[in-house]
């Protein structure tokens, strides 16, 4: 089989430390073109923030990188890998839904709506996975999960249902649900623009906090302030391009392009 | 609007009290209703009197039979009928609804077509079809190549009364039941089986722990109802001399031509049945509803469906 990441490295350009590299990723539903060509690097480790308006694609490109949507043109290599494909003889091989998901579970992911599954605790959203994806023995799965909750300060609704939590609650589990996978990319689709404002510092801490353990996080995100202090690159996006990548503290403050300057001046 | 006035109302100063409090409310006359009220109990009392003076509703004949050893085992078979016919409608109404919404357009025609026919096709008919489906088949044999004649049986040898009955009343109940499970399938929001994917849980986990465990809440309450219309719809398998609650009871009046009395016995059992079962679906419902209602200890909940009160602030 080749789909190693050696390979793909020596045959695609792809940097040693690279986690998430895609090149020329194109997606369109029938005749919508939502994404139409994206190169991103996010080095392991790193914090990519992705900004841009509703409906730049931004979205659309983080489900490409955990598989939720198919690609249409173009490479995407998570730690140097596919996610859905196998790689032979310059064939990318669909994946069977069981492999698929193996290497999904590697990749977590937040959403807006925080999609906690509603009919189970606390604790049984953070043991689900691992339990039925991952086989963990129950007594450990459940020791993992009681640490996490503790980490995200939720220690007290192990047995709450998710509809007795606030927004920012309920994120924080979701977060420890994703985490207790053990991934090593962290994906975030605008995880705070459902939350009170009161709310979201909560989830920001708790992301700040992820930040720091060294863990690699893509985030689609509307919080310039949160993109400007944890951010290690800014990413741009409009109409289903990259207008504009950098630093996001020189980004901010001088944005080269006029789009950019634009979208920042609305937002910030 | 309402805050505005309520508001107001607090900080200005009340007059003339004493006023109000001398102020007489004559209730509107509703005559409508009046007339409406008389003419329902003048109607119950003639149909109460028409039930209690007419010798020939038999009640003592009715009591007399209720317990009779045909008419216990006929309900004990409608009571068996019910149960496996509604056990193999939810089981094939759960894979053709998981057909109707799979990817594969193929398996959602199928499932299509699977529930259009059943349903669209009167029960009693259908019923009378798979009765009589040696006329159509002789007999069912499976021949493989190389190997020949794994097994042939003769249709008349299967096809009894009872089984034609299960099998015709499943597949048609089996129609209402995919219909049901897909509604309670399509009610979960796609946010749930997508977090599920992102988790890297396959399909059938999805289905089975994410999807189908939520969908149970909205399809508990039609299925309850389906079960109580099932119970009762038994009693077309009369018509093909399966020896149920019914057919007992014909066969007794056919011989004595006590024929109201014994109708009133099959009304008390199927009224009877129906009863307890409506308050086992209510414990159902409670039971797939719980992470919607509020936080209860497991211990609480027993001890309050034992003596059957509600808790405060429950949605009933």
């Amino acid at each position: 089989m080749s789909n190693t990441p050696s390979e793909n490295r020596a045959r695609f350009g792809v940097p040693a430390d690279s986690m998430v590299f895609a090149r020329g990723v194109r997606k369109s539903y029938g005749t919508l073109e939502v994404l139409k060509g994206v190169d991103i690097d996010v080095p392991a480790g790193s914090v990519a923030c992705i900004i841009g308006p509703s409906g730049s694609g931004k979205s659309t490109f983080l489900r490409c990188i955990n598989h939720l949507e198919k690609l249409t043109g173009g490479i995407l290599l998570v730690d140097g890998a596919f996610v859905g494909y196998d790689l032979r003889d310059d064939r990318l091989y669909e994946v069977k839904d069981d492999e698929l998901c193996q290497r999904r579970a590697e990749i977590g992911m937040l959403f807006q709506s925080f999609n906690l599954f509603s009919h189970m605790t606390v604790i049984e959203n953070l043991m689900e996975a691992p339990v039925h994806v991952r086989h963990v023995p129950v007594d450990q799965a459940k020791a993992e999960a009681l640490e996490l909750l503790s980490r995200v300060g939720l220690s007290d609704k192990v047995d709450r249902y998710p509809r007795e939590l606030s927004g920012g609650q309920q994120q924080r589990v979701a977060i420890a649900r994703a985490m207790a996978m053990k991934p090593k990319v962290l994906l975030f689709d605008e995880p705070t623009s459902a939350l009170d404002p009161e709310l979201v510092g909560e989830v920001l801490q708790v992301m700040r906090d992820l930040a720091e353990t060294g863990i690699t996080m893509v985030v689609v995100t509307h919080e310039i302030g949160f993109a400007r202090e944890i951010g290690d690159q800014l990413i741009f996006m409009d109409d289903g391009v990259i207008v504009e990548r950098g630093n996001p503290r020189e980004m901010i403050a001088d944005p080269q392009s006029l789009r950019t300057k634009e979208f920042l001046s609305k937002v910030l | 609007m309402s805050k505005v006035d309520a508001s107001e109302a607090r900080t200005q100063p009340s007059s003339g009290g004493g006023e109000v409090g001398r102020l007489v409310v004559v209730p509107r006359r509703s005559y409508g209703i009046w007339i409406g009220t008389a003419l329902t109990l003048v109607l119950s009392f003639f149909i109460l009197r028409a039930f209690a003076v007419n010798p020939a509703f038999g009640w003592e004949t009715a009591a007399g039979y209720l317990f009779h050893p045909s008419i216990m085992s006929g309900l004990l078979n409608t009571l068996i009928l019910t149960v496996v016919i509604m056990a193999l409608a939810i089981i094939i109404g759960t894979i053709v609804a998981i057909m109707r919404v799979s990817p594969s357009p193929v398996l959602r025609s199928f499932a299509g077509a699977y529930v259009w026919f059943f349903r669209g096709v009167p029960a009693l008919i259908q019923l009378i079809f798979w009765f009589n489906l040696a006329l159509l088949m002789r007999e069912l044999s499976l021949t493989l190549p190389f190997v020949g004649e794994v097994f042939s049986i003769r249709t008349n040898d299967f096809m009894t009364p009872f089984f034609s009955a299960v099998l015709a009343l499943s597949l048609c109940e089996a129609g209402y039941m995919a219909e049901i499970i897909r509604a309670g399938i399509k009610s979960v929001p796609s946010g749930q089986s997508e977090a599920a994917r992102a988790l890297g849980m396959p399909y059938r986990n999805i289905l089975t722990r994410i999807v189908l465990p939520q969908a149970m809440r909205f399809v508990v309450p039609p299925t309850g109802n389906e079960a109580i219309n099932l119970l009762k719809l038994t009693s077309l398998v009369t018509f093909i001399a399966v020896d149920d609650l019914f057919y007992s009871a014909q066969s007794i009046y056919a011989r004595t031509f006590e024929t109201i009395p014994l109708l009133i016995v099959v009304a008390f059992w199927y009224l009877a049945v129906v009863s307890i079962m409506s308050v086992g679906q209510h414990f159902l419902e409670r039971r797939f509803g719980r992470s919607e209602s509020r936080r209860e200890p497991r211990v609480a909940r027993v001890i309050r469906n034992a003596f059957g009160s509600r808790p405060k602030g429950a949605a009933t």
